[in-house]
C-alpha cells in the first residue's frame, strides 16, 4: 500500500486542443496556423469583432463525445454553452464561450499504474469550450512592458477535461497525463506533438489544507516539475507554522518554480449564464454510432499485444503506449508476411523494434513520428525495417551490420529520405540494403577472409594467444575482438569464435 | 421629397439613381435633425453611378436607403453612437448590407442613435441627440431615432433600425413613420452589434407600410452565420391586400392602463375600429403578466449587455488610453468610452448576473420571460392579431427624462412584452395629439408577418395619417 | 439596495473606473431601478422553466469546413482597427 505520506492530494484539469478538426470551434478559420504569422488565421468571429456571431463546428461535438465515450463518462441528454464573463488580453470577447451546467460529458474515469499498482481516477466531467489568443511577453511575464497578442489560437476548439483529486503524487500525475494523451492519440482527435496541443491547470494540497492552482503547465514533464516544487512550497508554509492560502500560482517554466499571481484582484465572479447566441444541443442520440467507431484503445491493445503475439508486459505496455509505435510493429509484421510469404516470429520483431530501435530513437531524442515525419514516403520505415530483419532472419547479414545499417538511417540529415523510396527501386528493399552494406564495405563477411583474419589475429596478439593456452578463457575475447576489428564488424562473432577455436587447437 | 420606392423608381428611369441620390444629399446637408453620424456621400454617388450605368438591377435599384450606425459596413465608420468604438470600421459587412447591396440599395450614411442602442430618445448618443421633423424640440425616441428622424424629414426614403425593445416602433410611432419588428430569428443579426442577443431584430422604417414591406422582403432570410436565424421563405409584398374581412383583433386592456396619454388611447381605439368597419372582429383578451414584463425586459437586457460591452477593451478596436498595466488600462478606457446610461445598464447587468443575485434577478426574469410568451401564445389562440398604443404617449421634449433613468425606462411599457416574446409588431401612424404623430401597434403570431402587414396596409389604405408631413423643417 | 462596497465590486467586475462623484451620481438611480425591479418578487414562479431562448430550435451546426473568403480576414484587416500593434502583434499594456 502506497501511505501517502504528506497526504498529497492533486486532481488536473487538462485542456486538449482538438487541433485534428479543420477548422475552429465557432468560425471558419483554418487550424492550421502553427508556422504562420501572427494574426493571420483570424475572422471576426475569433477576433470579437462586434456584431459577429459564433456556430458550432459539428465535427467538435462529435470529438467531445468520442473522448467523452473513450473515457466511459455520461454522454448529457441535453448541453449547452454558457459564456464565462471575465477579463484577460487574450480574451477577445471579454468572455469565453464555454460550458457550466450540463457539460457534454461527465462522470467517468481512467485506470493508470499508480503508486502501489492499477490506480482508477475519477473524470469529474470534459467540457467543449473556445481557446483564448497566445500572450507574447517580453521576458517574464512579471517584468515585460508591454504584451503582444497573437489570436490565430483564439477559437480553437478546446477540449476540457476535470478529473478528481484522486492523483497522489507528481508521478501519478505524469502517469495520468501519458495516459490521457495515449488515449487522446488513439482516437485521432489531437496531435500531441504541436505547440499548446495540450495544457494543465493543477489543483494541489497537502495534509488536508487549502489547494493552490498552479497554471500554465504545457508539458507532462512540466507537469511533475511544478508539483514537486509546489509540494516542497507548501510542506515549507507548513513547518514554519504557516497556513496554505488558496490562490492561483504561475508555473515559470525555465526556472521550474511556482510563482504566486499577488495581486489586489478581487475573487472572481464569472457569472455564468447561457450564451444568447447558440442554441442548445441534444445530441446523447450520437453516441450510440459514435461508439461504434471507436478504436480500439490502447488497454485492449496491449492485451490484445501480449496474448496474440507472446511478447512481455513491458513490451506490449511500451509499444502501445504510442499510438505511431503500436501501429509501426502491427505493420512490420503484416508487411513481412506479404513479402517474405511467412510469419516473422513478432518476439523477434518486438525485440528488434522495441527494445533496440524505440531505445536508440529515445536516446538521440527523436520520435518515430518525427523520423517518418521526415522522410517523405513513410514506407521507407517500414519496407526497411522488414529488410533488414528478413536478412537477419536469413543469416545474411549480422546483428551488427543491422544496428550499423538503423544508424545510418537515424543518422542521414533526411532521416532516410536521401535513401531510395523502396517502392520505386527496380529491385526490392533487401537488395537495397544489401548494395548500401557493401559500398561501406559493411557486408557479412564469410569465407576465405575471415580465415585470414582470424590467422592475422593469432600472429599479430602472442600474449592473448598464450593467456588463453594458460587457462584464461577470456583472452579469446581480445582475439575476437581483432578479428570483427578486421572485418568491419562484417563477421558473425559467433563463426569467429568457432574458427578461431579450431585454430587455436 | 418623401417619395416612395415607387415613385423613386420612376424617377430613378426617367433621369438617374445620382440624381435622386444627390437630392437627398442636399436635404440632408442643411438638415437640423442630426439624424446622421457618418454620411457616405462618396461612395453613394459612386454607387449611384455605377447602378445607372447597369440597368438598375435590384429590387431597390438605385434607391437611397440609411442605416443604424450598429450594423456593421465594410469600410464605413460603425461608432454605436459610443466613443469607445471611435475610429472602428468594420473589416465586413452585416447580413443585411450584404443583402442590401445586393438588391442595389445605395446606403447614404449611418445614422445616429442611443449609445449602444440603450435609450428612447437618441440623447444618450455621444454625437449629440437626434431632433424630432415635428417638433425639434422634442425627441424623435429611440434608439433607432436618426432613422426614424430622417424617413420623417425626408432625408431618406426607407431606413433600417434594430429593436431590442421598441427601439424601431418607439421612434416610429414619435416620427410618424412606418416601423416593424420583424419575428426572431427571421432577419440575420449577423453584423448587428449586440445590445441585446436574446431580444432583438433588425427591422425596416419607410412612410408606408408598402415600402416597409419592400425593405423586409430584402433583408429577411436565412443566414449560417446566425444560430438563431430560421429557415423561411417568403414573399411578404405580395402578401399586402386591402382586406380585413373575418380578420380577429384582439384588444389587451392591460395596455390601455394607467399612463396612458388621453389622446393616445382615443386614436388607437379609433383605429382599431377602423378596421373593425372594415370587416375585422374585435375581442378582448387577457394578457395579465404584462406588468412584469418591463422589468424582465430590462434585467435580461442588461445582463446580457454587461456581457456584450465587455469587448470594448481598447485592444483591438476604438479607443485607447494611456497604457499603465492592463486592469487599469481596460478600466480607464472604458470609463473614458463609455456614457453614464452605458456604464449603469452594465453595472446593473453585472449585478444582476452576480453571485448571490443572478437567480433572484437574472433567472427569475427568465421565468417571467415564459409565463409572458404564454400570454401571447393563449391570446393568439383566440385572435388572430393583437393592437395597442405604441407609446403611452406622444414624443417628449429633450431633457425630459434623461436624468430620470427609470421614468425613460416606464415609456418602453408596450413595446418590451414583445421583445421578450419574440413575436412580429409593426408601428404604423394613427392620429396626431397637439400636432404629434401617434403610434398604432399590431402584434402578430411567430412568422405571421403577413398578417400584421396586411392588417397595417390595410389601415393605411383606408386613413390619411401616413401622408401627412411635418412642416417645420 | 446597492451600497458603495456593491457598486464599487461590480465596476471593477465590469472594468470600469468610477470616479467619487460617479459613484455618487449612479447610487440612487440604480436603486431606484432596483427597487422597482423588486416587484418580480410578488410572482410566483416555482415551476416554471426559464425562457433562454424564445424559439424551441436546438442542435444548430456548421460543417467542420474552411469558409473563405468569407470568413478570413488578412493580418493587415485584422489589425486594421488596432490602436497599438507591433510586428503583426496587438499591442496590449504589461500584465503586472
Ligand atoms: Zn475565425
Amino acid at each position: 500500500m502506497y501511505e501517502n505520506p504528506d497526504g498529497v492530494m492533486i486532481g488536473l484539469e487538462v485542456h486538449v486542443q482538438l487541433n485534428k478538426l479543420k477548422t475552429k470551434i465557432f468560425c471558419g478559420c483554418a487550424t492550421d496556423y502553427h508556422k504562420d504569422p501572427p494574426n493571420s488565421h483570424v475572422c471576426p468571429v475569433c477576433l470579437g469583432l462586434p456584431g459577429s456571431l459564433p456556430v458550432i463546428n459539428k465535427k467538435a461535438v462529435e470529438a467531445a463525445i468520442k473522448v467523452g465515450l473513450a473515457l466511459n463518462c455520461r454522454i448529457e441528454e441535453y448541453t449547452q454553452f454558457y459564456r464565462k464573463n471575465y477579463y484577460y488580453p487574450d480574451l477577445p470577447k471579454g468572455f469565453q464561450i464555454s460550458q457550466y451546467d450540463f457539460p457534454i460529458a461527465s462522470k467517468g474515469q481512467i485506470i493508470i499504474e499508480g503508486e502501489d499498482g492499477e490506480l482508477i481516477v475519477r473524470i469529474t466531467r470534459a467540457h467543449l469550450e473556445e481557446d483564448p489568443g497566445r500572450l507574447v511577453h517580453e521576458g517574464t511575464i512579471d517584468r515585460s512592458k508591454y504584451t503582444l497578442i497573437d489570436y490565430n489560437r483564439s477559437g480553437m476548439a478546446l477540449l476540457e477535461i476535470v478529473s478528481d483529486p484522486d492523483l497522489r503524487s507528481p508521478k501519478e500525475a505524469r502517469r495520468y497525463l501519458d495516459k490521457l494523451r495515449n488515449i487522446l492519440e488513439y482516437l485521432d482527435v489531437f496531435d500531441g506533438d504541436l505547440e499548446g496541443a495540450l495544457r494543465v491547470d493543477a489543483n494541489i494540497s497537502i495534509m488536508g489544507g487549502q489547494r493552490a492552482e498552479i497554471k500554465n503547465i504545457s508539458s507532462h514533464k512540466g507537469a511533475e516539475r511544478a508539483l514537486l516544487f509546489e509540494i516542497v512550497r507548501q510542506k515549507n508554509v507548513v513547518r514554519r507554522g504557516g497556513v496554505v492560502v488558496q490562490e492561483t500560482r504561475h508555473f515559470d517554466e525555465a526556472r521550474e518554480i511556482t510563482l504566486s499571481m499577488r495581486t489586489k484582484e478581487e475573487a472572481h465572479d464569472y457569472r455564468y449564464f447561457p450564451e444568447p447566441d447558440l442554441m442548445p444541443l441534444k445530441v446523447s442520440g450520437w453516441a450510440p454510432e459514435i461508439k461504434e467507431t471507436l478504436p480500439e484503445l490502447p488497454d485492449a491493445r496491449r492485451m490484445r499485444f501480449i496474448k496474440q503475439y507472446g511478447i512481455t508486459d513491458d513490451q506490449a505496455k511500451s509499444l502501445t503506449g504510442e499510438l505511431v509505435w503500436a501501429d509501426y510493429y502491427e505493420q512490420v509484421l503484416k508487411i513481412y508476411e506479404n513479402e517474405y510469404g511467412e510469419k516473422l516470429d513478432p518476439k523477434f520483431a518486438a525485440a528488434w523494434i522495441n527494445d533496440y530501435l524505440k531505445g536508440e530513437m529515445n536516446y538521440r531524442g527523436s520520435t518515430l513520428t518525427y523520423a517518418v515525419g521526415k522522410v517523405s514516403h513513410h514506407l521507407i520505415w517500414h519496407e526497411y525495417t522488414v529488410a533488414i530483419l528478413g536478412l537477419l532472419k536469413h543469416e545474411k547479414i549480422t546483428d551488427d551490420n543491422a544496428v550499423i545499417i538503423f544508424r545510418n538511417l537515424l543518422d542521414s540529415p533526411r532521416g532516410g529520405s536521401d535513401w531510395r523510396p523502396v517502392k520505386k527501386a527496380a529491385d526490392s528493399a533487401e537488395n537495397y540494403v544489401m548494395r548500401i552494406l557493401e559500398e561501406k564495405g559493411l557486408l557479412k563477411v564469410e569465407g576465405d577472409i575471415v580465415e585470414t583474419a582470424a590467422f592475422e589475429a593469432i600472429n599479430e596478439n602472442p600474449q592473448a594467444v598464450a593467456d588463453y593456452k594458460a587457462g584464461k578463457e577470456k583472452a579469446l575475447n581480445s582475439l575476437v575482438g581483432a578479428v570483427m576489428k578486421k572485418t568491419k564488424g562484417g563477421a558473425d562473432a559467433r563463426k569467429v569464435r568457432e574458427i578461431l577455436l579450431v585454430k587455436l587447437g | 421629397m418623401w417619395a416612395g420606392i415607387n415613385e423613386l423608381m420612376e424617377r430613378i428611369h426617367a433621369s438617374s439613381s445620382e440624381e435622386v441620390v444627390s437630392e437627398y444629399f442636399e436635404r440632408i446637408e442643411s438638415s437640423k435633425l442630426n439624424a446622421f453620424i457618418t454620411l457616405s456621400k462618396e461612395s453613394a454617388l459612386l454607387r449611384a453611378r455605377e447602378i445607372d450605368s447597369k440597368a438598375h438591377d435590384g429590387s431597390l435599384a438605385g434607391i437611397p436607403v440609411a442605416i443604424k450606425d450598429n450594423i456593421s459596413t465594410k469600410g464605413t465608420l460603425t461608432t454605436c453612437g459610443s466613443r469607445i468604438l471611435t475610429g472602428y470600421v468594420p473589416p465586413y459587412d452585416a447580413h443585411v448590407i450584404e443583402k442590401l447591396k445586393g438588391a442595389g440599395a445605395v446606403i447614404i450614411g449611418k445614422t445616429n442613435m442611443d449609445e449602444f442602442a440603450m435609450g428612447t430618445s437618441t440623447e444618450t448618443s455621444f454625437f449629440g441627440a437626434a431632433r424630432n421633423p415635428w417638433d425639434l424640440e422634442r425627441v424623435p425616441g429611440g434608439s433607432s431615432g436618426g432613422s426614424a428622424a430622417a424617413v420623417a424629414g425626408g432625408e431618406v426614403p426607407i431606413a433600417l433600425g434594430s429593436d431590442t425593445g421598441g427601439s424601431v416602433r418607439c421612434p416610429a410611432s414619435f416620427c410618424g413613420v412606418v416601423g416593424l419588428k420583424p419575428t426572431y430569428g427571421v432577419v440575420s443579426r449577423y453584423g448587428l452589434v449586440s445590445y441585446a442577443n436574446s431580444l432583438e431584430q433588425i427591422g425596416p422604417f419607410a412612410t408606408n407600410v408598402r415600402d416597409v414591406a419592400a425593405l423586409f422582403d430584402v433583408i429577411a432570410g436565412y443566414d449560417a452565420r446566425d444560430s438563431t436565424s430560421v429557415q423561411r421563405e417568403m414573399n411578404y409584398s405580395s402578401e399586402l391586400r386591402n382586406e380585413v374581412s373575418g380578420l380577429r383583433i384582439g384588444i389587451p386592456e392591460e395596455y390601455f392602463g394607467e399612463g396612458t396619454d388621453e389622446n393616445v388611447e382615443k386614436a388607437v381605439r379609433n383605429g382599431i375600429h377602423t378596421l373593425e368597419d372594415l370587416g375585422a372582429d374585435l375581442a378582448e383578451v387577457k394578457m395579465p403578466h404584462t406588468k412584469y414584463a418591463l422589468s424582465a425586459y430590462y434585467i435580461i437586457a442588461m445582463s446580457e449587455a454587461s456581457s456584450n460591452l465587455a469587448r470594448f477593451d481598447g485592444m483591438r478596436y476604438g479607443l485607447r488610453t494611456d497604457d499603465s498595466d492592463w486592469h487599469t488600462t481596460f478600466s480607464q478606457v472604458r470609463a473614458a468610452g463609455f456614457g453614464d446610461e452605458v456604464k449603469r445598464r452594465i453595472l446593473l447587468g453585472t449585478y444582476a448576473l452576480s453571485a448571490g443575485y443572478h437567480d433572484k434577478y437574472y433567472l427569475k426574469a427568465l421565468r417571467v420571460r415564459t409565463l409572458i410568451k404564454q400570454d401571447f401564445e393563449r391570446a393568439f389562440r383566440d385572435v388572430d392579431v393583437l393592437i395597442t398604443p405604441t407609446m403611452p404617449y406622444p414624443a417628449f421634449r429633450l431633457g425630459e427624462k434623461i436624468d430620470d433613468p427609470l421614468s425613460l425606462y416606464l415609456a418602453d411599457v408596450d413595446t418590451v412584452p414583445i421583445n421578450l416574446a419574440g413575436v412580429p409588431s409593426i408601428s404604423v401612424p394613427c392620429g396626431f395629439s397637439q400636432g404629434l404623430p401617434i403610434g398604432m401597434q399590431i402584434i402578430g403570431r411567430h412568422f405571421d408577418e403577413a398578417a400584421i402587414l396586411r392588417a397595417a396596409y390595410t389601415f393605411e389604405e383606408n386613413t390619411d395619417f401616413h401622408t401627412r408631413r411635418p412642416g417645420g423643417i | 439596495m446597492i451600497g458603495k462596497k456593491d457598486l464599487e465590486h461590480m465596476a471593477w467586475l465590469s472594468r470600469l473606473e468610477l470616479s467619487g462623484e460617479d459613484k455618487e451620481r449612479y447610487t440612487p438611480k440604480l436603486n431606484s431601478v432596483l427597487d422597482y425591479f423588486s416587484e418580480l418578487d410578488e410572482i410566483d414562479t416555482d415551476g416554471i422553466e426559464p425562457a433562454y431562448h424564445v424559439l424551441p430550435v436546438s442542435n444548430v451546426f456548421r460543417e467542420d469546413e474552411v469558409s473563405v473568403p468569407t470568413c478570413s480576414l488578412s493580418q493587415e484587416e485584422a489589425l486594421s482597427n488596432s490602436p497599438k500593434k507591433q510586428d503583426g502583434f496587438f499591442k496590449a499594456p504589461r500584465m503586472m
